[in-house]
């Protein structure tokens, strides 16, 4: 019953977030485009389809992932857990290598939420039709989800160290201009959104717990300025490793080549 | 249905293995657990079949509309509509910009009340907002023209690490992480679709090359807008 209430808010609140977006396509549909919509019922059975897929989706969260995940950031960050694990003795000041727990989770629950990130799918199921095929849509996930996890776990590491944020933006902007150079054109734009699109229903909330739960309890941090930027470092990254898988699948492709034409040469030399 | 239990198996497996083999905790209420997988893998399965068969289409025979009609300045108003119909409602938006003015109370940058703090949140929410709008609309004049996208994101970047040596040392916190909370679950694919869509409507345009990258300036501009907000307030 109590399930049955939840997912009864959690649909109003998505309708009430897919209006604006229904009132803006419907209203230029009929007073600038005047047009009917092509297969109107179909398309609005799709949008009823997305509320409800979104709702449930929300729904489970709530219910299951986003608190088990909140109470293990904060058990992970508790220094109590980490002194337990760590080599040195009890009195010790505990250093960054201390917190590699903390690291390999960020790593690992980075990967996990964005496989499962809704927006991601999107794009990649668009950009594997766009391209013909080129672009797999597991490949694309995975290269991207690789980049958030290793944002994220450079980004638990900057709080921990207390190594000032722009610092590592400033050099991943540097990476990522110095890759657009080399990088094959057409992925370029492709990597670009795939920064933005990592971010968004299931990864946020979980990494934002994160975050604030390890400024609060390094000593020197302050929640309120360290605790925010994970979602920046989880932003960049996917669009290095992007580039830089289109980047490897083209010299593996060009190394091949180079290979069968050694090969094919051979007989006539 | 396989595939989304698929995409949720990673989860399930860093969950379980960091409960039970790290913390050395059992698992809490088991069976909501189980409840609110099966629902997460329900809801997952229904929206991709929703997108395929309601977003990606409107948002490609939209573009293509427009492009017929050949009404520039319409198209523009609409890509302006919907960057910022989509985000001032935002509900991470609304959550980002209440913990700014929190932050923002703190530092004395604002008066520490209740008001004060309301208008702070209602100002940056408007803004980021704003700069979505710009940014769609930038992107959509981007695939018209056919301009190459490097070189107006490498400018932004720039703008971005120019502003964070004079920007507030608390806002650049917030304003890096608000690029990156303000494309939601369906601003994404309609947005996607709008832009391969045009791309693929208009000759001479390469639908991989134009047609992605408008949610790449989404996350850019509002990094701007908020380190520009937290420079003017």
């Amino acid at each position: 019953m109590e399930l049955l209430s939840s997912l009864l808010a959690i649909t109003l609140s998505t309708i009430k977030d897919v209006i604006p977006i229904a009132v803006i396509i419907f209203g230029f549909q009929i007073f600038v485009i005047r047009r009917p919509i092509h297969n109107l019922r179909r398309v609005l059975t799709g949008f009823a389809y997305v509320i409800i897929g979104l709702a449930l989706f929300l729904l489970g969260l709530e219910k299951a992932l986003f608190p088990i995940g909140r109470l293990m950031a904060e058990q992970l960050t508790n220094p109590d857990f980490i002194r337990e694990w760590s080599t040195g003795g009890p009195n010790d000041v505990l250093r960054w290598q201390d917190y590699y727990w903390v690291y390999i989770f960020a790593f690992a629950i980075g990967a996990s939420t964005t496989i499962a990130e809704p927006s991601l799918i999107a794009v990649a199921i668009k950009a594997n039709e766009v391209s013909g095929g080129t672009i797999s849509v597991w490949g694309l996930r995975i290269a991207v989800a690789l980049g958030v996890a290793v944002g994220i776990s450079l980004g638990t590491w900057r709080i921990v160290t207390g190594y000032p944020i722009h610092w590592f933006i400033i050099a991943g902007y540097v990476v990522v201009v110095l890759q657009t150079i080399r990088a094959p054109k057409m992925i370029v734009p492709l990597a670009y959104d795939s920064g933005g699109v990592t971010t968004s229903t299931v990864t946020v909330p979980l990494v934002a717990a994160l975050g604030l739960g390890l400024a609060e309890t390094v000593p020197g941090r302050s929640a309120l300025i360290d605790g925010f930027g994970l979602i920046a470092f989880a932003s960049l990254f996917p669009m290095i490793t992007v580039m830089g898988y289109a980047q490897l699948t083209g010299w593996l492709a060009g190394r091949e080549k180079r290979k069968q034409q050694a090969e094919e040469s051979l007989p006539q030399s | 249905m396989m595939g989304s239990l698929r995409d949720l198996a990673p989860i399930v497996l860093v969950i379980g293995f960091f409960q039970l083999a790290v913390l050395q905790q059992p698992l809490p209420d088991f069976i909501g657990l189980v409840i609110g997988l099966v629902c997460v893998v329900l809801g997952l399965t229904f929206f991709i079949f929703g997108l395929e068969m309601g977003l990606f289409p409107i948002g490609e025979s939209m573009a293509r509309a427009f492009a017929r009609k050949g009404s520039v300045v319409w198209l523009l108003i609409f890509a302006f509509a919907l960057g910022f119909g989509t985000t001032v409602a935002e509900p991470a938006l609304i959550a980002v910009a209440d913990e700014a003015a929190t932050v923002a109370s703190l530092g004395g940058m604002i008066v520490d009340d209740d008001a004060a703090r309301s208008s702070y949140a209602t100002g940056l929410r408007f803004t980021v907002a704003f700069s979505v709008g710009l940014a769609i609309v930038l992107g959509v004049l981007r695939i018209l023209k056919g301009w190459s996208i490097q070189y107006m994101i490498i400018a932004g970047y720039i703008m971005v690490v120019v502003m964070t040596g004079f920007a507030p040392r608390e806002i650049i916190g917030i304003a890096y992480d608000s690029g990156g909370v303000t494309t939601s679950t369906i601003t994404v694919p309609l947005v996607t679709a709008l832009g391969v869509g045009l791309a693929s409507s208009i000759e001479g345009r390469n639908p991989m090359i134009d047609g992605f990258g408008l949610i790449a300036f989404a996350s850019l501009t509002p990094m701007i807008f908020v380190m520009a907000y937290g420079m003017v307030i």
